[in-house]
């Protein structure tokens, strides 16, 4: 065995961390605090990567599987016997690779903000943030129970939201935070229940425990039947309730396009690479309950993670404001793995699907941050966010515009990049499963890259926009960590994830297969070409499709009017409906009730003010009274 | 028997070894250097909290009258650890140029009673029990009144030396009744001995008074409220925190081990002054004005929460009842150090004289803050998890309604509680208390407490070490 218990420093250290730039940041000068924070992560991401090698090359297999290892676990409260709540440490293959997409995020979108934030008011709060933010992620991918798992859950939201909100002072920013904070909370609650539901039903929290195979938690299987549906069904879907919320699934996705008005390296580290896919994370963590003994839940999954990501992808098309366009493209990806996890089943050739997820959400962390670094870069060079605004800037800002490149056509599926790899497992994976669902995911590819070159030529080619001032390249800080996660974008195609990520544990074999492969390229080629016509040379075929296309096209630029609808519910029915006279009984009835226990309780504490007089003679009249009354109420009277 | 015996009887020994230290060291320090007879005794006393974690042989000495095992060693501990704390708190009014003078007799008096009340916890006999308790008041009486020419101060210890005469009394009667119905007074012996006659449960209810009127549960309990106004408030600290927690201890463990015969009729005796005291104590807190009052009824409802602990009978309870000890050595004492250092720094002690202090020490009213929710038992501070042991200890033995109230109560306990937050953090001032900083004893006192406070709630392990010491009747 190998001793894994330093691990306990991956989270503990931004902890510590964050105490630090929280408390004392205000006193250091903002440089070193932002050097502080930013070498905090990195050696996270040297323990990290330290712990990957030694988890994946030279921790023991046991029938060719990797296990799962707890390197640490204490009781924080003990309820009962059976019901306690612990915290530890668990390594298994997907925990272990969340590590590294974490810290490799999370330290480059550091070195960046080190760039990207100079001079902003409030510099080392924002570390502070940033380290809290890594530390209740790594928490949460980490958890040993689910328990733990729903603690540091609600702490990555609380500094989603401090990050979200951290343009305290543009009240957009401030309605941008409360309503992610509410959306996610809202679903939470559905976590949270699902919790309850399954932990009832199991007796444990316990995620080794939980999602053993031949436990006694699957084995059970579905526990009573309610509602047609097995309570262990029930429960897994409340669980999934959370994951749509904090994944931004549809319908609970409204938040994500607001987030957008945090800073751009918050966007490309929370809201594009690691919190969002917290949801996947949840399902796959799940996934042998999802599989083996709630299948139904799983179709939920997957038709939820389908719907999403052509409803966002068709939204992309229409936006443009370049960091909404992203947010929708990472709605849509995250539908994409969503999916596949909802087609695969446990173990053998069955499992493409869960590979291919885990998969995806690697590869797409790497592109997705490297584009919105992208845009930050680009927005700090024209301080605008609107793709209108732009165009042909490809020749001011050289090393933005390459790693761009690569990422949209990562994106797009492109081989030999990444996301050619990993899209097309999926597509493999909803080929053998269900047709239907593969024809979205296909019709999802071309839109993918039709809208990501859209974006790409109104960018950097299109008209000469006139700038007030020349656009400038970012500083070493901002293009280096460009490159590297454009580096990375490039070549973790060919990581083997087949023998590392797989839902048993085991190797699964699996190549490419052409008949899936060159129709997904054709598609990706299709995107790009139209994308090409329109947008590479100011043209008026766009305004002409959106004219014919009138009111499809209006109904998706104001996003399906999904806000809208939630508006009108929350306002117009709840609020008048339910809220108003509920206000009206806890005013009038509830605080009326307490107001006169209140008055009634004071008037009695003013009459019995008697008792202490301050004279001794009474106290000892009292005293001596109070012994006699006992005794004659214990011997004659209550015996 | 051989000297290493006596190791058994360490924390005695050495804080009779301590307190003479002081003594001498009063006669013979240079007069000038009489200040630094706070420091020496504070480091004595730290070396002996220390020496008292070192691991101890149990069992016993005299023939059973004296008795040591790991629940009184950890409790003598947790007691300890407070005195330390109220030690440290008391550095900055001692140097008071009235004060300076009397700075050994503060440390020898208070010494003498912690060595009071170990000989109390340790006892297996009711004449070491009642030695012990006496030890543990006179001494206390004095320190009450130490600010001789201040009028209040002198009537607070007449007062507490008077009524605990009285209750002295009633306890030795009560002791004489068990004595004359049973032929002894060994802890063991008096439990075999002990049937269900009139007799000898009237001198059971005796000793339950006495007892009750150290911990002050209504209605023995009226003296409190005098006494902590008049004391110097490192005084009343000392006497709502350590004295208390010292009889609360003893009581527990007489209840345990001598009297479970008559469990029932304790158990009894304890439902209705619990609720008595819970209850009126809350009702009296409302109307208070001085911050000293207010805290004396604030911890006479407080004895009215521990006694749910009692009252099972379980190993649970005693664990939550001496987790909750622990707990309120740090919050209270957090409280009172707030008060004790806005006092020494501007001689204010109305809840008034707070209003607008966050504005100007936003610190020592964070820190005030967070005792009091320690005290009414918010989350996640450690009080919530005290008062939640408790509540589940008397739960477990179906103790519903006494539940139900003890929560009502702790509703109204929050409303005054939040009284003093919202004056310090709402309401504005015209002249609120300037802006100080209190110096470094002060602070140390009130980080450990602040600590002590956060960490006792968060690490499980301190009450599984606590419940593992524990026993049930």
């Amino acid at each position: 065995m190998i001793n894994f218990s330093y691990t306990i420093w991956i989270p503990l250290l931004p902890f510590l961390m964050f105490i630090l730039l929280g408390l004392a940041g205000h006193k250091l000068k903002p440089k070193l605090s932002g050097l502080l924070g930013t070498g905090g992560l990195g050696i996270i991401t040297v323990l990290s990567y330290i712990t990957a090698f030694k988890y994946f090359f030279t921790s023991e297999k046991v029938d060719g599987a990797y296990q799962k290892i707890t390197a640490l676990n204490f009781t924080w409260l003990q309820f009962t016997d059976k019901l306690h709540i612990d915290l530890g440490v668990l390594l298994d293959p997907i925990s272990v690779m969340m590590l590294v997409v974490i810290s490799t995020v999370s330290f480059m979108v550091h070195i960046y903000s080190l760039g990207y934030m100079k001079d902003e008011k409030g510099f080392e709060r924002f570390f502070a943030f940033l380290s809290l933010f890594s530390f209740s992620m790594l928490g949460l991918v980490l958890a040993t129970n689910i328990f733990q798992m729903y603690i540091f859950w609600e702490l990555v939201g609380v500094s989603s939201f401090l990050l979200i909100g951290f343009y305290y002072q543009k009240p957009s920013a401030v309605r941008a935070s409360k309503k992610a904070f509410i959306v996610t909370r809202f679903a939470d609650l559905g976590f949270l229940i699902g919790i309850l539901i399954l932990s009832f039903n199991t007796k444990t929290f316990d995620f080794i425990t939980l999602t053993n195979p031949a436990g006694s938690a699957i084995a059970q299987g579905g526990g009573i039947v309610f509602l047609g549906l097995s309570v262990m069904t029930w429960s897994m879907i409340f669980v999934f309730m959370g994951g749509v919320g904090k994944s931004a699934m549809f319908p609970f996705h409204i938040w994500l396009p607001d987030a957008m008005e945090g800073p751009t390296p918050v966007s490309a580290l929370i809201h594009a690479a690691t919190m969002v896919v917290a949801g996947v994370y949840l399902v796959a963590r799940m996934f042998p309950i999802y599989a083996l003994s709630a299948p139904v839940a799983l179709n939920v999954v997957a038709w939820v993670g389908a719907f999403t990501s052509l409803f966002a992808a068709v939204i992309a098309c229409t936006q443009t404001d370049i960091k909404r366009v992203l947010a929708y493209s990472t709605m849509s990806q995250i539908g994409y793995m969503m999916l596949a996890l909802g087609v695969a089943g446990y173990g053998g050739h069955e499992g493409l699907g869960y590979m291919a997820s885990m998969f995806h959400l690697f590869t797409h962390a790497m592109f997705k941050a490297l584009l919105f670094l992208g845009a930050g870069a680009i927005i700090h060079a024209v301080h605008s966010n609107y793709m209108t605004e732009m165009g042909g800037l490809r020749k001011y800002l050289p090393v933005t515009h390459i790693t761009f490149l690569i990422a949209c056509l990562t994106i797009a599926g492109i081989p030999p990049l990444s996301g050619f790899f990993s899209k097309d497992e999926i597509l493999a994976a909803a080929f053998h499963s269900n047709k239907l669902l593969f024809a979205i995911e296909y019709a999802v590819a071309g839109l993918t890259a039709f809208y990501m070159f859209r974006l790409y030529f109104s960018i950097f080619w299109g008209k000469d926009t006139q700038y007030h001032h020349t656009p400038q390249e970012a500083p070493a800080t901002m293009t280096v960590p460009l490159i590297i996660l454009a580096v990375g974008s490039v070549f973790s195609g060919i990581i083997p994830f087949n023998k590392l990520v797989t839902s048993d544990g085991k190797i699964l074999e699996s190549e490419i297969e052409l008949m899936i492969a060159i129709p997904s390229v054709l598609i990706g080629l299709l995107g790009i070409g139209v994308a090409y016509i329109m947008y590479r040379k100011e043209s008026a075929i766009p305004d002409r499709l959106a004219a014919t296309f009138k009111y499809g096209y209006k109904w998706a630029y104001n996003k399906f009017y999904i806000d809208e609808l939630y508006l009108f519910v929350t306002k117009k029915i709840i609020f008048r409906y339910i809220s108003d006279p509920v206000a009206w009984f806890d005013r009038h009835i509830v605080d009326g009730t307490m107001n006169t226990i209140a008055s009634v309780t004071q008037n009695f504490s003013f009459r019995i003010r008697a008792f202490q007089s301050g004279q001794l003679q009474k106290y000892a009249f009292v005293f001596i009274t109070g012994a006699i009354m006992l005794a004659i109420l214990f011997i004659y009277l209550w015996k | 028997m051989s000297p290493g015996t006596f190791l058994i009887m360490r924390h005695e020994l050495l804080l009779i070894a301590a307190a003479l230290s002081v003594l001498i060291a009063e006669i013979f320090w240079n007069p000038e250097k009489k200040k630094s007879i706070s420091l020496f005794s504070i480091i004595l006393f730290g070396v002996v909290t220390i020496i008292g974690f070192l691991p101890s042989p149990a069992g016993a000495l005299f023939g059973g009258m004296y008795i040591s095992s790991g629940a009184r060693l950890l409790m003598k501990n947790i007691l300890n650890i407070g005195v330390l704390l109220v030690f440290i708190q008391s550095v900055t009014w001692l140097k008071k140029e009235e004060n300076v003078e009397k700075i050994s007799e503060y440390f020898l008096l208070l010494i003498s009673t912690v060595v009071g009340m170990n000989f109390m916890i340790s006892a297996g006999h009711f004449l070491i029990f009642y030695i012990g308790i006496e030890l543990a008041t006179i001494p206390i009486a004095a320190l009450a009144a130490y600010d001789r020419y201040r009028n209040k101060s002198a009537e607070a210890g007449i007062k507490l030396i008077l009524s605990s005469a009285l209750s002295s009394g009633i306890l030795l009667y009560g002791l004489s009744m068990i004595y004359g119905t049973t032929g002894t007074l060994y802890f063991t012996e008096v439990t075999k001995l002990f049937g269900n006659n009139n007799l000898q449960i009237l001198g059971f209810i005796f000793f339950f008074a006495g007892m009750a009127f150290k911990i002050s549960i209504v209605p023995f309990h009226l003296w409190t409220a005098d006494v902590y106004e008049g004391s110097p408030v490192n005084i009343t600290s000392y006497l709502s925190v350590i004295s208390k927690g010292a009889a609360v201890f003893i009581l527990i463990i007489i209840l345990f081990t001598v009297f479970p015969v008559i469990i029932a009729t304790w158990q009894k005796t304890i439902f209705v002054t619990s609720i008595l005291t819970m209850t009126i104590a809350n009702l009296f807190a409302i109307r208070q004005q001085n911050l000293k009052r207010f805290l004396a009824f604030s911890s006479i409802s407080q004895a009215g929460y521990i006694l749910l602990g009692i009252i099972g009978g379980n190993q649970l309870g005693m664990a939550s009842v001496i987790y909750y000890i622990l707990v309120y050595i740090f919050s209270n004492l957090g409280a009172f150090g707030v008060v004790t250092a806005i006092s020494n720094a501007t001689g204010k002690e109305n809840i008034d004289d707070y209003n607008g202090l966050y504005q100007t020490n936003p610190k020592l009213s964070l820190i005030m803050t967070l005792a009091l929710f320690s005290l009414a038992g918010i989350p996640p501070v450690a009080g919530f998890f005290g008062k939640f042991f408790l509540f589940t200890a008397a739960a477990q033995k179906g103790y519903y309604l006494l539940v139900l109230i003890a929560v009502l109560n702790t509703i109204i306990s929050l409303f005054y509680y939040l009284l003093v937050v919202k004056a310090m953090f709402i309401i504005k001032s015209e002249n609120p208390i300037k802006k100080f900083r209190s110096d470094f004893p002060t602070r140390f006192a009130l980080g450990i407490c602040v600590a002590g406070i956060v960490i006792t709630g968060f690490a499980s392990i301190i009450f599984e070490a606590i419940r593992n010491l524990s026993f049930g009747v």
